[in-house]
């Protein structure tokens, strides 16, 4: 299986996802189908392609730099479920 | 006054003509929500009390006899992921429940000040993951031609509410076919413009280099009047393109006599179902008929196109969705031990196929993998890309069917992921290289739709738009009506 559930583990702690051991067995089987389908890739030589990131072309898209005030403060941090101190969002400590 | 039968231009010429108000029509679309949508539930959100607070204002515009907009006055929903200021925003989550934005996405404040009547928000599938709707963190919404059917995805509820005439049209987005496909499964219009063609400000990121902001309607120049607005260069979203927005409904008249239309032999193949290539083929036909010449073509990298984008699409979605913490927005755990704790407990709220994709794109991108899988990804999307470049040398337009089968029975697909990517075969190409697209109804198998995709070059949606308008005058299957 290209995932194995040590795998699926290590990225789900990556992605601060925490799954219960049936979905790591599930998502370690399925995600290893999907990824095996990926192979079908291999059946094109890309040495000498370059590879697309945007397809618009722009590049470089500048503006002034003046403050422009499109929401105000008070009402995004009206937003959050977590006390605000002094205008910041005070979350859970790290440690 | 019949909901069903009106489009957002005779709708605009009843208000004009004062044959009924704007108040009387938002009345009927609630209505009509109230008699159907417990059955199709394409709604999560349905704001009454401002629907008709909007629609008083575009009476009093009318009765001062001041000049209104085509869009005025006229009743319409919107994807739940895009930010409506004052009203809930999910994104079809409960990552986000209770989320009420304080600011508008910038094409729904380009609506409202046309005088758009916002009705509700539609349900969809999570952040955009999914071709059935059916990943929704919410009720699942049915198609209208047949309940037990999906009615497409991810904006399966705007195409249902359009399709079910609960409004006249509604904003969705199309990353990998999200637009066109439910468009399809449900027979209405949808357009997905060039990538960077409308902002994507205020609209809840899926994956960057590849979301798109378009429209569903009843009909081709209802779609090409809401466009209209939609379009053109935002501040606030540096990768839209500064290029002057040309006046779609105006440009849908004349003919396609001597337009080339190329047909791609790969989207006629593998698993697309003998009824939909042969419903397509005599849409094909008819389009012969109205003088196009039809010219075989091949993109032959269209096969690596699902592959490619399943790697690009969930690599960009684990960047994006790693904002979703519970610190400044959505439900927030109260029980937590730590910020780690607190960000596992507030995210186990994905959906499965959110968290799927999330670990796709979370490994894709890791290190020792990033070469093999996101690089590769990319070049594919170069070779796709040129697959388009080179055939629009050749020809003006592209035909497709949109989607390889009809509507399949709601939970046929759902313990297989492989199996519902790959309904997104025929729609994801287009994506990849950031091209045009239109799906309309071109005709029905065993009352299921089946629609056409119509794709053009790059900033062309004027072409694809006629091609589209023709066809549909010469047809009219935006007639038929499912029943409910």
């Amino acid at each position: 299986m290209k995932l194995s559930k040590e795998q699926v583990r290590h990225t789900a702690k990556l992605a601060r996802l925490k799954l219960t051991e049936e979905e790591v067995e599930l998502y370690s089987r399925q995600l290893s189908q999907v990824l095996d389908y990926m192979d079908i890739l291999d059946e094109v030589d890309t040495s000498s392609v370059e590879p697309t990131s945007q397809v618009t072309g722009l590049k470089n898209v500048y503006r002034e730099d003046k403050i422009k005030r499109v929401c105000d403060r008070e009402e995004l941090l009206a937003c959050t479920k977590l006390p605000v101190e002094r205008d910041q969002i005070k979350v859970k400590s790290v440690f | 006054m019949d909901i069903k039968t009106l489009t957002v231009r005779s709708a605009h010429q009843g208000l004009k003509d004062k044959k009924f108000s704007s108040v009387e029509l938002t009345e009927a679309c609630l209505a009509r929500i109230d008699e159907v949508d417990e059955k199709i539930k394409a709604f999560i959100t349905v704001c009454r009390d401002y629907a008709i607070k909007q629609a008083k204002e575009a009476d009093e515009k009318i009765a001062k006899g001041e000049e209104i907009s085509i869009l005025e006055g006229i009743p319409m929903s919107v994807k739940d992921m895009y930010c409506t200021k004052g009203v809930q925003t999910t994104a079809g989550s409960r990552v986000l429940e209770g989320f009420v934005p304080p600011y508008d996405a910038t094409i729904v404040k380009k609506l409202k000040e046309a005088g758009a009547v916002l009705v509700g928000k539609n349900t969809q599938d999570e952040f955009g993951h999914g071709v059935s709707s059916e990943n929704t963190g919410f009720d699942v919404p049915h198609n209208p031609w047949n309940f037990s059917r999906v009615a497409g995805g991810s904006s399966g509820g705007s195409a249902a509410s359009v399709s079910a005439s609960e409004v006249f049209y509604s904003l969705g987005t199309d990353t990998g076919g999200s637009i066109r496909q439910p468009s399809a499964v449900c027979s209405v219009v949808g357009l997905k413009p060039t990538y960077g063609r409308s902002s994507r400000y205020g609209v809840v990121a899926m994956a960057s280099s590849l979301d798109t902001m378009g429209c569903i309607g009843k009909t081709v120049s209802d779609t090409a009047d809401v466009f209209k607005v939609m379009a053109g260069k935002d501040e606030l979203d540096s990768t839209t393109v500064d290029m002057p927005v040309p006046d779609y409904p105006n440009l849908l008249e004349g003919d396609i006599k001597r337009l080339k239309i190329g047909v791609p032999k790969e989207y006629f193949e593998g698993g697309v179902s003998d009824d939909v290539k042969n419903i397509v083929q005599k849409a094909i036909e008819k389009l012969a008929d109205l003088g196009a010449q039809i010219v075989d073509i091949s993109l032959p990298h269209t096969k690596y196109g699902v592959a490619a984008y399943y790697i690009i699409c969930p690599s960009e979605v684990s960047a994006n969705l790693g904002r979703y913490d519970g610190v400044r927005y959505g439900p927030a755990a109260k029980d937590a031990e730590d910020l780690f704790d607190f960000y596992i407990k507030n995210r186990s709220k994905f959906h499965p196929e959110v968290k799927r994709r999330i670990m796709i794109g979370t490994y894709s991108l890791s290190s020792g993998y990033y070469d093999a899988y996101y690089l590769k990804a990319q070049k594919i999307r170069t070779l796709v890309k040129k697959d388009f470049d080179e055939a629009f040398e050749k020809v003006d337009v592209i035909v497709t069917p949109t989607s390889p089968t009809v509507a399949f029975k709601i939970g046929e697909k759902v313990s297989d992921p492989l199996s519902l990517y790959m309904c997104d075969v025929l729609t994801i190409p287009a994506s990849l290289a950031g091209i045009c697209g239109l799906s309309l109804p071109c005709g029905f198998s065993g009352g299921l739709p089946v629609g056409l995709q119509i794709l053009g070059p790059q900033f062309l949606e004027e072409v694809i738009l006629k091609v589209g308008h023709i066809y549909e005058k010469a047809t009219e299957w935006y007639r038929k009506k499912p029943t409910v």
